[in-house]
């Protein structure tokens, strides 16, 4: 069974009095552990679908499953305790809370959103620190670390509530390419370690390489979808 | 909740100067509030100490519809030696009673042989006047501090307008209570102050020269004045004492006694009362203040960290929890300023107190001011700071764990 399954999904926005159609009937599946991109230019709809998948937004026409849930029918709190459960999010800016060390922000979502106990807490902030290689900057605060390195701590913080997906929005756009490359190297790595799908938008050409399968977005319509060692047309359905 | 405490312990930090800024807010209005009902009490008890320990006594008993009529006098309306019985068998069962005295009231002409005029006498037991009102004593400013038989004291402004000194003698006339006229030879003992200044006409004689005057037969009492031991016990006390006269019924079935705290008897309750609204108006702009700037710094606090506010909710924390964050800031601040005001406001009360600020009070000169805050004061004032801090950042917060991730998340 496919981890997402978008059916014939549509997603308005009004603006004013305008109306602006951001997705046009996109129907794909992914299935778990697969390291998907999503490319295209900018406004073509890269970040509307992410967030259509993870929960923060939802369909105006269409079907989307998410882990078996259709995440149409969730209210607000369900699907925040859904995204808690489910998902990881990665951002562009990092968006680690400055207030909280390095530790910490990893630590948090298992406080705050699935209440882990102290111990197990511990061992899963331990291994994903070790993980990402920032073991030794625990105790550091986000403006005490560079941007690569924040990305780290972000896709730890992404990883360690054990989630099924992580959603990563243009997550080497504030980076220098050799460090964009590593904390691609660093997401595929945690996919083959925790069995986690990712998905990630990207309009770097060089990054986009890295995916293993890649959905190109135009106008809101899937254009292409290509999988590495071979070439097959997806088109929007 | 110990995470919801050092996520908002280190939001407060990270913006210390604004921190520092609102709690010191809060921590001046909680030193004004402290400082007034300090001072403002201290007057206020000291009035009402003034006007119960030297005039009224804490509480009075009359013959039902006495005080109606009070300004006439009436004899008519005395309280007989059995009643006064019944009511001192009663006293004997409250041990809150600490003293007790019977008075006859009664309107006369004095005369100076020269000049004529009238005087409200009150006749007493001097020592157990003395007892009930123990200020009195120090409101006699000439002659002797006692009331002798064959002696009256009279008002401090009648003396002076009669050129009356202590020593002379006068001629007290009265009206018995059937209507012949009796006067009595009585020599000046003393002058008495009047507590509530210029206008008093409030003598003082022995009970029997009154019963002389007025050719009782047997003692009749106009009224009796009671002191407590506790001042804070008047309400407990009023109300057993009314309740215990109730049940005392004259012929015609009706209660044969009223009962009255000082504060019925006096308009300087009315003053007491005002002082507390006082009290009540600058508490509301404590409210004010708290309710203002918490919720002006809470709302700067939320705008400032919208994209946190998205990230954390992206990631999957529910409304309730981003609510608890924001309040729990609000309340820090609160209980910040209120710890911070308390120690100082209560160290300014201190050092009021040891300056010995005097005032005057009536014709009272030189009244210490010995301002005070109790725990009572300190845990309301604290209690209203932090409620209205929570109260304050309320709406904030709400705002905050309603808010769109996907908006917040584009904030810039």
């Amino acid at each position: 069974m496919a981890l997402i399954k978008a059916e014939n999904i549509v997603k308005d926005y009004r603006v004013g009095e305008v109306l602006i159609r951001a997705i046009d009937g996109v129907s794909f599946e992914i299935e778990e552990a697969s390291f998907v991109s999503f490319v295209g230019p900018s406004g073509s709809g890269k970040t509307t679908l992410l967030n259509l998948i993870g929960c923060l937004d939802s369909p105006t026409e269409g079907n989307l499953f998410v882990a078996g849930e259709d995440v149409k029918e969730l209210d607000r709190r369900e699907g925040a305790l859904f995204r808690g459960k489910n998902i990881g999010f990665i951002f562009q800016d990092f968006n680690l809370i400055p207030v909280l060390t390095v530790y910490e922000n990893i630590e948090y979502p298992l406080i705050m959103v699935q209440n882990v106990p102290a111990r197990e807490r511990e061992e899963r902030v331990m291994k994903l620190l070790d993980a990402v290689g920032m073991l030794e900057q625990e105790n550091k605060y986000p403006d005490q670390i560079s941007g690569g390195q924040k990305q780290r701590v972000a896709v730890a913080r992404a990883l360690v509530t054990n989630p099924k997906l992580v959603l990563a929005d243009e997550p080497t756009a504030n980076l220098d390419h050799k460090t964009a490359y590593m904390v691609i190297e660093l997401m595929k790595k945690m996919r083959d370690e925790f069995n986690t799908t990712f998905i990630f938008s990207t309009h770097d050409q060089k990054i986009v390489g890295e995916a293993e399968i890649i959905y190109t977005l135009e106008d809101g319509q899937i254009m292409d979808m290509r999988k590495k060692g071979g070439n097959e047309n997806g088109k929007s359905l | 909740m110990g995470n919801l405490f050092k996520i908002a312990i280190r939001n407060l930090r990270r913006y210390r100067r604004r921190t520092i800024l609102t709690s010191s807010l809060i921590t001046i209005g909680v030193i004004f509030v402290l400082v007034l009902v300090g001072v403002s009490g201290s007057f206020k008890n000291m009035m009402i100490g003034q006007m119960t320990d030297s005039m009224l006594g804490h509480i009075q008993i009359h013959r039902k519809g006495y005080i109606a009529s009070i300004d006439n006098l009436p004899l008519t309306m005395n309280m007989k030696p059995q009643a006064v019985k019944k009511l001192e068998g009663i006293f004997k069962q409250i041990p809150e009673i600490e003293a007790y005295s019977p008075r006859i009231k009664f309107g006369a002409m004095f005369s100076s042989f020269t000049e004529t005029t009238n005087i409200r006498l009150n006749g007493v037991y001097p020592e157990m006047e003395m007892k009930t009102l123990p200020l009195l004593a120090s409101r006699i400013s000439n002659g002797g501090k006692e009331i002798r038989k064959g002696e009256i004291i009279i008002p401090e402004l009648l003396a002076r307008g009669m050129k009356i000194n202590v020593g002379d003698t006068l001629v007290v006339i009265a009206t018995n209570k059937d209507g012949s006229v009796n006067g009595k030879q009585l020599k000046v003992g003393g002058i008495i102050e009047s507590v509530t200044g210029p206008g008093g006409r409030d003598g003082y004689v022995h009970i029997e020269d009154a019963m002389d005057i007025l050719r009782m037969d047997e003692m009749e009492i106009s009224e009796i004045a009671i002191r407590l031991k506790h001042f804070d016990r008047l309400h407990a006390v009023y109300n057993t004492l009314y309740t215990l006269l109730s049940g005392e019924l004259n012929k015609q079935g009706k209660p044969a006694f009223e009962v009255h705290t000082w504060e019925g008897l006096s308009p300087f309750y009315n003053i007491a009362r005002m002082i507390d609204m006082m009290s009540i108006f600058i508490k509301a702009m404590l409210i004010a203040i708290v309710l203002i700037s918490v919720m002006n710094v809470m709302i700067m606090a939320v705008y400032e960290r919208i994209r946190e506010i998205g990230t954390i909710a992206a990631i999957g924390t529910l409304p309730g929890k981003i609510l608890s964050m924001f309040v729990v800031e609000g309340f820090l601040l609160g209980i910040i300023g209120a710890i911070a005001g308390n120690i100082l406001g209560t160290g300014i009360v201190y050092v009021l107190k040891l300056l010995r600020i005097t005032f005057d009070f009536g014709r009272q000169t030189g009244l210490v001011l010995s301002p005070t805050v109790t725990m009572t004061d300190i845990l309301m004032i604290s209690l209203i700071v932090i409620v209205v801090a929570v109260l304050g950042s309320l709406q904030p917060a709400l705002k905050a764990s309603r808010m769109e991730p996907i908006k917040a998340l584009r904030h810039v």
